[in-house]
């Protein structure tokens, strides 16, 4: 299992051609309480960038953008009533969604633990 | 002790100094309101009313079947809900209201007078045409004033706030779009824009594609064309915000603009923050398509626990034959009405309707007034001042707070960012609650979401030197108080506001969204009751 970040502070682990979609621990801190998520569809066919998912915090609501081309395979439907969880737990049991990759390829494009270490402190 | 004649004590002493609790909560003018269903019985009407003799209810099923729990208050009692509570409320009448973005505008009492005249303020949707000439020459007057400030050539006046303007400014692009025969799905939005921007357009059915700010906080024409390269043919709108939410105006606006028509594309701007530039520029010359008007923003129209907003939306040639229904056409100086389709002449092809009637009129006639009353070069004025104001509060508080920008001139309105607060312990929130226990309403806390724990100010132009004075000496003490670890006053603020600072999370995770009676009243009548 390989883990990838994104500049929009998403993580991806990759298991096969599927992977689990979540937001980190950088995020969580930066939107403060997250008191809303809501999730895509499972089949919903989605492309590098577009709005996946929003969290709503007390202080915003963002977008979660799809990392990667792929389909929707599963949402973790424990958010929807339990938002806190993503303060508590964003990089492990909060993940938001999982997608069936279409175009490996791009993972290549993202940055693994050590650059998106970087990233964060470069902000 | 000072000693009268009677031998009262005329000072307080020692007592002075103490705080107690009282035995109503209440603390002198400070007053524990309860709702008014905890104050009244429902079982009781507040009103003395004869018996009614030999009604027969014609409401067949629709009769009522159970008491609906109103409360039966007097007419003193209900004065007196209301009082009290609209002693709680913070106003532009009550104080200096900073809220950035908002434009929280003195109201004139002249506004006011003119629109209780009986022939404005009595006037009903209704009435028939042949009686409310007056009231449509005013509208007109009015649309005349929007189109010369704005250098458009169209106006929709009935949209009744911003966001509905911006629906009414967008589905005009709609239309047009899909009278040339080629729908598109994609607006571009800045990220430094309002946030209803992308929202109307989600609402319409378009695909929302963001465009990075630079640098400085401002669009990079470059940056808009490559969304334009990207997505050829079918970019329908770019909406934008100018001056934007970082309080600066857009210097490449004119080159944005020739861009988005080069691709066939429609420029809606967002004219909430118009108050920096009226008589100083005019968006239709920009190369704007539509954009709309807060009456109650720009024209001091009463807003923030009054209201209500209105939105009219300024229209170029292009999109004018789209404005919706209902409009008045002049013909020389007659003025028609134009209510339905088949009054419609050549040119002219409403892309629907948005209200029932012409819009909100007590706001048009207190934006004439104030037009009327100021002129066009004190409209030019207050939109000086509003900028001057701004770039004091910056200048007195730029040694302190960070801009993050850089020291350089703004508009209406100053962002900083949360910087200066680093290391001390203390959030943007906390700063804002703190101005609470100082007696301001804080400024817009948060937003623009582009510059981090964002404090944007917008001082009203109509704010006395020695005002804004007072304003920068508070956040200059509350800045080093926050610098020099005085962290209480921050963490529990606010300390002397009626509430104390309330839970956002739980008010948002867990809402209370029904009443339930509370227990009932401690205090035992002296008259126990049959």
């Amino acid at each position: 299992m390989t883990t990838y970040f994104t500049k929009d502070h998403e993580w991806l682990k990759v298991e096969g051609d599927v992977a689990t979609v979540g937001i980190t621990e950088y995020a969580q801190s930066q939107l403060g309480d997250v008191v809303f998520v809501e999730l895509p569809e499972t089949g919903k066919a989605l492309a590098q960038g577009d709005e996946a998912a929003v969290v709503e915090s007390v202080k915003a609501a963002s977008e979660v953008y799809a990392p990667v081309d792929g389909e929707i395979v599963d949402g973790n439907a424990d958010l929807e009533g339990e938002p806190a969880k993503v303060n508590e737990d964003p990089e492990n049991s909060a993940w938001f969604f999982k997608m069936k990759l279409s175009n490996a390829g791009q993972l290549e494009e993202l940055m693994n633990e050590a650059d998106y270490k970087a990233y964060v402190e470069s902000l | 002790m000072s000693m009268n004649t009677q031998g009262r004590p005329t000072s307080a002493g020692e007592a002075a100094a103490t705080a107690h609790k009282t035995f109503t909560g209440n603390k002198a003018l400070d007053m524990e309101e309860p709702l008014i269903f905890e104050i009244g019985r429902t079982d009781i009407c507040g009103v003395d009313l004869d018996e009614v003799e030999d009604f027969q209810p014609r409401l067949g099923k629709h009769e009522r079947k159970s008491e609906i729990g109103l409360v039966g208050l007097s007419e003193p009692e209900t004065m007196r809900h209301y009082v009290r509570l609209s002693r709680n409320n913070y106003a532009i009448d009550a104080g200096l209201y900073p809220l950035g973005s908002c434009t929280m505008k003195h109201n004139p009492r002249l506004n006011e007078k003119m629109a209780r005249l009986p022939g404005f303020g009595d006037i009903h949707p209704l009435q028939p045409i042949s009686t409310t000439a007056g009231a449509f020459e005013l509208i007109d007057e009015l649309a005349r004033w929007l189109m010369e400030t704005t250098g458009t050539s169209a106006v929709a006046m009935s949209p009744k706030a911003g966001a509905h303007g911006e629906q009414c400014g967008m589905m005009a692009i709609k239309k047009a779009l899909e009278a040339r025969g080629e729908p598109r799905s994609i607006v571009l939005v800045p990220e430094s824009a309002h946030g209803t921007n992308p929202a109307t357009a989600a609402l319409l059915g378009y695909k929302v594609v963001a465009i990075p700010a630079r640098e400085d906080g401002t669009v990079d024409v470059s940056a808009v064309q490559e969304k334009l390269d990207l997505y050829k043919g079918e970019v329908a709108a770019l909406m934008l915000t100018n001056p934007n939410t970082c309080g600066l105006f857009e210097p490449q606006v004119v080159e944005i603009a020739k861009a988005i028509h080069d691709a066939g594309a429609y420029f809606y701007c967002d004219g909430a923050n118009f108050n920096a530039i009226v008589g100083k520029a005019r968006p239709g010359d920009l190369g704007i398509d539509a954009m709309h008007i807060n009456l109650h923003k720009t024209f001091s129209t009463p807003h923030g626990g009054g209201g209500p907003g209105s939105g009219p939306v300024v229209l170029s040639d292009r999109l004018a034959p789209f404005a919706p229904l209902p409009f008045i056409r002049k013909n020389g100086s007659e003025l028609e009405v134009i209510e339905t389709r088949d009054q419609l002449v050549e040119g002219e092809d409403p892309f629907g309707r948005m209200t029932a009637f012409h819009g909100q009129m007590g706001m048009f006639v207190r934006a004439l007034s104030y037009m009327l009353s100021h002129g066009s070069d004190g409209l030019k004025q207050a939109s000086e001042d509003a900028v001057l104001n701004a770039n004091y509060v910056r200048v007195g508080l730029q040694d302190l707070m960070t801009l993050p920008y850089g020291e350089k001139p703004c508009m209406h309105e100053v962002l900083f960012d949360d910087t200066f607060l680093d290391g001390t312990g203390v959030t943007t929130l906390d700063f804002a609650k703190a101005m609470i226990d100082e007696g301001y309403h804080p400024m817009t806390m948060y937003f623009p979401l582009v510059v981090h724990g964002a404090m944007l100010i917008e001082p009203t132009e109509s704010e006395s030197r020695a005002s804004l004075d007072l304003f920068v000496a508070t956040l200059r003490d509350l800045v080093m108080s926050a610098k020099s670890g005085e962290t209480e006053r921050f963490a529990g603020a606010p300390y002397h506001a009626p509430r104390r600072r309330l839970d956002e999370t739980s008010a948002a995770r867990k809402p209370i969204l029904k009443w339930t009676p509370p227990a009932p009243a401690q205090v035992e009548p002296l008259v126990p009751a049959e």
